[in-house]
């Protein structure tokens, strides 16, 4: 099996990045949620409920749904708030004006169990890369330009997104009571998403990384 | 087709197709409302939500979607549509989006009807949240009030896209929002939006914003004439039969942007209690009769109760401090309702419409009112008479010889007024009202006193 990989790429104000990334990300936990599996005799389980939020975004002409869940919010909102504190970073050290690019990644993996003295294996089975490019704008008229342009941007990538999960491909089969923390995230209380974890990356105009860009400041500072 | 399906699992799939039908209506037409939209998570699951989704059920919705069902399931050649159009308050009306759920031929026999067709149903409809949130209807809906409204219309058959545009440009796009393989076809949810938004461009909407209550006055009264057969989801009308769709009745319902049931209060002009303390202000300067100052004079029409309502009202000073229970509903409206005279039970104790022996001096109220008066002391019930020592805020005894103190006094206990000392009962409304043209002549010839008047105030 092979870990489908899907890329969206999205290009907005700094203010913007965290509710872009938010409604992108809640879309796509959305459709990977499902109520909390509680399992009778015999190998079977019924499933709770998910209930669903509008959400209207301050900065951009769009809104979105997303999973009734706080605590997910909450974690979705820590990882995609650490990735905008990146971002600006990024542009405060290369000044004001320089366009900055991140991506940041969601993919959904499953567990396997190893025997000792190795860990469990972690094998993605569908990875969302976002894209994200940061535009510095100059003025107000601009500003609200770029609020309805990014937001038919971003319901063009919910289109995309709900065209690529109902393709229905692979999915990780439902799992017994003792294999359910292998395939779902089991520790919030009303929802239950696939397990998936959140990277990010930064990278300024030119490509190069974050880390070799402040490797590149330093030295030259130093050879002063 | 249908041979290699099990009765059991023919029988879910059909009660699973027809849930899905009846939960895409709702979630369509939901979005549409105008409001946001949110349902809670529950951990323990409950029977009644379909698909593991919380999806509340509006009844008129369900209705109506079982209504145009009429007892048949969405299948090949068979379609359920969701019309979603915009009328203006000018009667202007614009196919917005058709939402189509379809079934083709296409069947998938290897799949498992309880199990992975029920998780993709499940899986479509939060696709379908998503999607309804994008297309171009949804920010219409959210702005929908006094201008326009968002209508939709549930049918059944075949798929009708004439009314989103024609001719040789493509005026509407689609968006496929799934597809699901069934045992006995693919299960497919689309839908064309209207692209060319032309018509709402050019039309002007520079209205005021609606003032609360206005929006179900509307509905319920109808202003948007000529609907047809579209129908506000306050009432039900009996739905007109078109011909072409057999069995099947057609019929469109407004979504209001809110349910709310409780009458609207009438929007009129409070009587005029303000003006009519001025013009008493006034006579009294002026020393002249100051019986017209119980009439509005303001001018706008005035409904006989209000005529009433100004009569039998007390004369109080201004910066009288008073507990603010107010019988008339009139003066509930009012904006300085605290300078307002006070009505009491109406015409029990009222001493204008059954006036004291003595009604210069002594009356049941000055009591009331004196000890109102005071700037210091509260006055816990109207029967109640407490003498307090009248020391008004901010003055200094003896200092002038018309000192606050004694301006309070005067000016809370006036005489009566003349015309309210003959037996008002004996007069007939219809004579009051016959008398007024005249009392307005009247004002009209001192319009400068009053200009004058109102311009030493400013």
């Amino acid at each position: 099996m092979n870990c489908r990989s899907e890329v969206l790429e999205v290009s907005v104000e700094g203010r913007q990045v965290d509710e872009a990334m938010l409604a992108l990300v809640h879309t796509i936990l959305l459709h990977r949620s499902t109520g909390k599996f509680h399992y009778k005799k015999e190998g079977t389980y019924s499933i709770g409920t998910v209930g669903t939020q509008d959400i209207d975004c301050d900065f951009i002409d769009f809104s979105f749904v997303r999973v009734s869940s706080d605590e997910l919010d909450r974690v979705i909102r820590k990882a995609v708030g650490e990735f905008k504190d990146l971002c600006c970073a990024l542009q405060d050290a290369m000044g004001n004006g320089t366009d900055g690019m991140g991506q940041i990644s969601l993919e959904f993996y499953q567990k396997k169990k190893s025997r000792w003295p190795f860990s469990d294996e972690c094998i993605p089975w569908e990875v969302w890369s976002i894209k994200v490019n940061v535009v510095n704008l100059a003025n107000e008229q601009e500003r609200q330009i770029c609020r309805e342009k990014v937001g038919e941007k971003l319901g063009e990538k919910v289109i995309n997104i709900v065209e690529v999960i109902n393709r229905h491909e692979y999915l990780p089969k439902m799992p017994t009571q003792s294999e359910v923390d292998n395939v779902f995230d089991t520790s919030l209380k009303d929802v239950q998403p696939y397990l998936y974890k959140i990277t990010f990356q930064i990278t300024d105009t030119l490509g190069t990384s974050v880390s070799t860009t402040m490797r590149r400041l330093i030295k030259d500072t130093l050879a002063l | 087709m249908d041979s290699d399906l099990s009765p059991q699992d023919k029988k879910d799939l059909d009660k699973f197709i027809k849930f899905f039908a009846l939960k895409t209506v709702q979630v369509i037409v939901q979005a549409r409302l105008g409001e946001k939209i949110c349902t809670r998570s529950s951990s323990s699951p409950t029977g009644s939500d379909w698909f593991n989704l919380a999806i509340k059920d509006i009844p008129e919705v369900t209705h109506e979607a079982k209504k145009a069902l009429a007892g048949q399931l969405p299948g090949i050649g068979r379609s359920m549509c969701v019309e979603i159009s915009l009328k203006t308050s000018e009667g202007d009306s614009m196919e917005l989006e058709t939402w189509c759920l379809e079934m083709n031929e296409k069947c998938d026999k290897d799949i498992k009807v309880s199990y992975t067709v029920y998780n993709r149903l499940s899986l479509l409809l939060k696709s379908l949240l998503a999607i309804t949130r994008v297309t171009p209807a949804y920010k219409l809906s959210r702005k929908q009030g006094h201008d326009y409204v968002i209508l939709y219309r549930i049918y059944f058959g075949e798929v009708q896209l004439t009314g989103l545009g024609e001719g040789n440009h493509a005026r509407f796009q689609t968006v496929r929002v799934g597809v699901v393989g069934t045992p006995v076809g693919t299960i497919t949810l689309s839908c064309a939006y209207r692209t060319n938004l032309a018509f709402m461009s050019t039309r002007q909407f520079e209205r005021t914003a609606p003032i609360m209550g206005i929006i179900i006055d509307h509905f319920v009264e109808r202003p948007f004439g000529n609907m047809g057969h579209m129908h506000p989801c306050n009432y039900r009308a009996p739905a007109e039969e078109e011909g072409g769709y057999t069995g099947v009745e057609d019929s469109q319902e407004v979504c209001t942007t809110s349910f709310s049931t409780s009458p609207p209060s009438q929007v009129r002009t409070p009587p005029n209690l303000v003006f009519n303390f001025y013009i008493r202000l006034l006579k009294k300067r002026n020393g002249e009769d100051a019986e017209a100052s119980s009439r509005s004079t303001d001018g706008k029409s005035v409904s006989p109760r209000d005529v009433m309502e100004t009569t039998f009202t007390r004369k109080v000073g201004a910066f009288v401090n008073k507990p603010g229970t107010q019988v008339t509903t009139a003066s509930l409206d009012l904006p300085f309702a605290a300078f307002a005279p006070r009505a009491y039970d109406i015409e029990e104790n009222d001493p204008m419409v059954q006036p004291p022996e003595s009604p210069a001096t002594s009356s049941p109220l000055q009591g009331s009112l004196h000890s109102q008066g005071s700037g210091e002391s509260g006055v816990p019930a109207q029967d109640d008479f407490v003498m307090v020592d009248f020391k008004p805020a901010f003055s200094k005894d003896d200092l002038l010889p018309m000192d606050l103190g004694t301006f309070y006094r005067e000016f809370q206990n006036p005489p009566q007024l003349a015309s309210l000392t003959i037996d008002v009962s004996s007069q007939s409304m219809a004579e009051d009202l016959d008398s007024l043209p005249e009392k307005l002549a009247v004002y009209e010839k001192n319009i400068d006193e009053f200009d004058a008047f109102v311009d030493t105030l400013q």
